[in-house]
């Protein structure tokens, strides 16, 4: 039921592409492009919700998370004059921010929203804290067409012609969706997630198993982080992740806890702002920005709505695992 | 025998907070052995079989498998070294397939990745060799209990357990799925397959075990044979006194019509059709007990009778009243007594006083509160008086109803309910999870409740309970009443096979 609407909107909306290319080749371009780009960090920050979820772990603190390693990818490499290590710092806050966490939620049992909004407020103060003004990138970060592939019309500028980044979501997404569904590791954390009883009586130890989860997802956040501040803005400023953290969440759950899933849902919400943005730019529609801006979160109180109690989450998400 | 034993349980001792949970227990197991845990909830079968497993560590004593001192560290190595488990509440996601539940954690794999193809083939092979019919694809929630727990003993098997512990697995099964399990479990004896048996149920020790023991407050009490006890042995030495095991009742005299049903209909909790047009008289001084497996619609049934669920009914008239639409709090007021089936959830506060859950439905009575003010004096003596009735142990009735044991909460609720002096009486599981000297006085309770002239509709799952304490039998089935028995002519064996949805083959009338 589901899967059909889901996949004839998809029909609908390729129509609508095909139907714009053969009218404005460069504007239908830029327009995908920019949903892209847009969707690339909800689409990682999605998978970190993700993994966490899919263990068992609630973590709404994927905001605090993104806007840490954002802020270090960029100190890092303002600081190093490198790339490169700007991108690892990023990684590393991400990490050590998800193994905070982890701590918490996981080790600690805590209450998993109390533990993910104190990672957001500790992002949060911190980032202001240590922000400091003036600071610029050493370069901005390549762009990578890739041979062949990027001559192809309107899906080789779109697809093929991105930075690092963009090619690493969709490569995460991919290899997510395989690991989840065909793997010992995504066996194994399903069952964590679902009935954590059941998989420490077949000799599965769920706290370890959502500890490295959750650390992990952490790394994921850390490429998010970067990519925001690195390759999306080439700048850092005080709570610039702008609530993506929750809106990746709202994009887990339209995507039913799946990779791929999620990965639509992401691009759909990155082409409606895409779209938006260039019917204002074109004047098509007299809309002060104010109610552009507004699109992504009005967006997912939409999504959230459409779906609410359609989708089943791992049924032992947000409860700390206790023997017996 | 004088083989060296597979599994040695020497002295195990094992603490709680507050409680010693097992004290010195000592067990032998040999090949092709079936050893029976009898003991009363609470006397510390599962503690032990858990320390067994590795879901806990003993603080004294030591466990030898196979003649080598063990420490384990958790399920993983206990597995390794060839203990399986059958859990009583099962261990499986309900969202995987068959075979996915059983190699999750032993997965046949190339690389890192699951062979689903390879572990499928062996679950067939797994469920043909022992004759345990599964189908590997089928996802686990959409199965029936009995079948849920073929797939609960594949997995231990699965993971080659030449020693396998069966909590309580007979609980949620019918007479017929009873009897084959018991003879599945003899077929594992003899293939040279320890098992250790827990249960309560007399019958099905002295049927199958070759040794027993029991067990009370954490101690074994005392190691027998079927050969050498009975029932009424083994009931005197899970409870430590002498036990009635059947209750004593003269025959009902039904009188006028405490509850009056005809085509009631309810949904389950995913909105599918649960109970679908039942027809039900209740007549004051009668039991009528509804015999049935889980999940038939007893549930709903009674949550439609008390107000509970919404249900839509022909007519529903309790005590003279018309309760259709009417809210608990109303239906209460028609001098209706409810025992809830799942007593933390709907019939208790767990965290308040045994003082303000014996009033939890009537604090708002005259005698309980004034303008909105709560006479606590009158709850009180009222408890005091309460407690003492109906034997609740309890060290205070200041004490949250939540740290007293199964026995003693289902009391606070019989006590709270019975005190009201309902004329209808829905008792719903009634003895669910409650020792073996407690379900005594409740059932007498019950009787009690029936001569004073209250009408009683018992569910329940123990088919021993409703043939024992019924003066009429109904049978539930797919959300139906399938056949109504005279007690004095009810069968097991034909009732067994009515609630696994048989046809009446046996008439029942003259």
């Amino acid at each position: 039921m589901r899967a059909r609407w889901a996949w004839s909107l998809t029909a609908i909306i390729l129509v609508g592409i095909m139907f714009s290319y053969t009218q404005d080749e460069i504007k239908t371009t830029s327009v995908l492009s920019f949903s892209l780009r847009y969707a690339v960090p909800l689409i990682i920050a999605a998978m970190v919700g993700l993994v966490c979820e899919r263990s068992g772990v609630i973590n709404i603190g994927i905001e605090g998370q993104l806007l840490m390693s954002a802020f270090a990818g960029f100190f890092g490499a303002a600081l190093t004059g490198s790339l490169i290590l700007g991108t690892l710092f990023g990684i590393g806050t991400g990490l050590i921010m998800g193994a905070l966490f982890a701590v918490g939620a996981v080790s600690w049992k805590m209450d998993q929203i109390i533990a993910g909004t104190i990672i957001n407020i500790i992002a949060t103060g911190l980032t202001s804290f240590f922000y400091v003004q003036g600071q610029v990138l050493p370069a901005n970060t390549p762009i990578v067409a890739i041979p062949i592939l990027k001559d192809l019309p309107l899906v080789g500028p779109v697809l093929f012609n991105n930075g690092l980044f963009t090619y690493a979501a969709i490569l995460i997404v991919i290899i997510l969706q395989i690991m989840l569904f065909f793997t010992i590791w995504g066996l194994r954390t399903r069952a964590v997630g679902e009935k954590p009883s059941a998989a420490e009586t077949s000799g599965i130890n769920v706290q370890r198993t959502r500890f490295i989860n959750v650390t992990l997802a952490g790394g994921l956040a850390g490429i998010a982080g970067a990519y925001l501040s690195l390759e999306a803005a080439g700048t850092f400023e005080r709570g610039f992740t702008a609530g993506r953290g929750f809106t990746a969440l709202a994009i887990m759950i339209f995507g039913a806890w799946n990779p791929m899933g999620a990965f639509a849902a992401a691009l759909f919400f990155g082409l409606t702002q895409g779209v938006a943005s260039q019917l204002q730019a074109d004047e098509v529609v007299a809309i002060p920005p104010q109610f552009i801006n507004m699109l992504p979160y009005v967006m997912t109180i939409i999504l959230l709505a459409l779906v609410a109690g359609r989708v089943r989450p791992p049924a032992a998400v947000g409860k700390p695992y206790e023997k017996d | 025998m004088t083989k060296q034993p597979v599994l040695e349980v020497i002295g195990l001792t094992k603490r709680f907070p507050g409680v010693i949970a097992n004290q010195d227990v000592s067990l032998t197991i040999h090949e092709g052995e079936i050893v029976a845990l009898l003991g009363e909830n609470g006397a510390g079968k599962s503690t032990l079989v858990k320390m067994i497993y590795g879901l806990y560590r003993p603080d004294e004593g030591e466990i030898k498998i196979k003649g080598e001192k063990v420490r384990l560290s958790g399920p993983r190595e206990a597995i390794r070294r060839g203990v399986g488990m059958v859990h009583q509440h099962f261990q499986l996601v309900p969202v995987f397939t068959v075979a996915e539940n059983i190699i999750l954690g032993d997965e046949p794999r190339k690389l890192s990745f699951i062979e689903m193809r390879k572990a499928i083939r062996e679950v067939n092979e797994l469920s043909k060799k022992y004759g345990l019919a599964v189908d590997a694809k089928a996802i686990v929630q959409d199965l029936p209990v009995g079948a849920q727990q073929r797939v609960e003993i594949l997995k231990a098997l699965y993971r080659h357990a030449d020693i396998l512990i069966m909590d309580e697995p007979t609980a949620v099964l019918t007479p017929q799925e009873t009897d084959e399990l018991l003879q599945v479990m003899k077929g594992f004896a003899a293939n040279g397959v320890a098992v250790i048996f827990i249960t309560h149920k007399l019958r099905e020790v002295l049927a199958i075990a070759d040794k027993i023991e029991v067990l009370r407050g954490g101690k074994v009490v005392g190691t027998t044979t079927p050969a050498e006890s009975d029932q009424g042995k083994l009931a005197q030495m899970m409870v430590g006194r002498s036990v009635l095991l059947s209750v004593d009742k003269t025959p009902a005299k039904p009188k006028e019509k405490v509850l009056e049903l005809v085509g009631l209909s309810a949904k389950n909790d995913i909105g599918l059709p649960a109970v679908r047009g039942v027809d039900l008289i209740v007549r004051a001084g009668e039991i009528v007990g509804i015999a049935g497996v889980e999940g038939n619609g007893q549930r709903e049934l009674v949550e439609a009778l008390t107000g509970l669920r919404k249900s839509t009914a022909t007519s529903m008239v309790i005590n003279n009243y018309n309760a259709i639409g009417a809210s608990p709090h109303k239906i209460h007021g028609f001098k209706v007594g409810h025992i809830p089936e799942d007593r933390e959830k709907d019939g208790l506060v767990g965290p308040y006083s045994i003082a303000d859950n014996m009033v939890l439905n009537r604090f708002d009575e005259p005698q309980f509160s004034k303008r909105g003010i709560r006479n606590m004096d009158a709850v009180n003596s009222q408890t005091t008086r309460l407690v003492a009735e109906f034997d609740v142990r309890t060290p205070s009735i200041k004490t949250s109803v939540e740290s007293l044991s199964g026995g003693n909460k289902q009391k606070v609720v019989i006590a709270r309910e019975l005190s009201a002096e309902p004329t209808f009486l829905i008792a719903s599981q009634p003895t669910r999870g409650v020792d073996v000297g407690s379900i005594e006085f409740i059932h007498s309770q019950i009787v009690a409740a029936r001569d004073k002239g209250a009408g009683v509709l018992l569910v329940s799952a123990e088919l021993d309970e409703i043939l024992s304490l019924s003066d009429r039998i109904l049978v539930m089935y797919d959300g139906q009443i399938v056949a109504e028995l005279d007690s004095e002519n009810a069968d097991r064996v034909e009732i067994g096979r009515l609630m696994a949805g048989g046809n009446s083959s046996v008439s029942n009338h003259e």
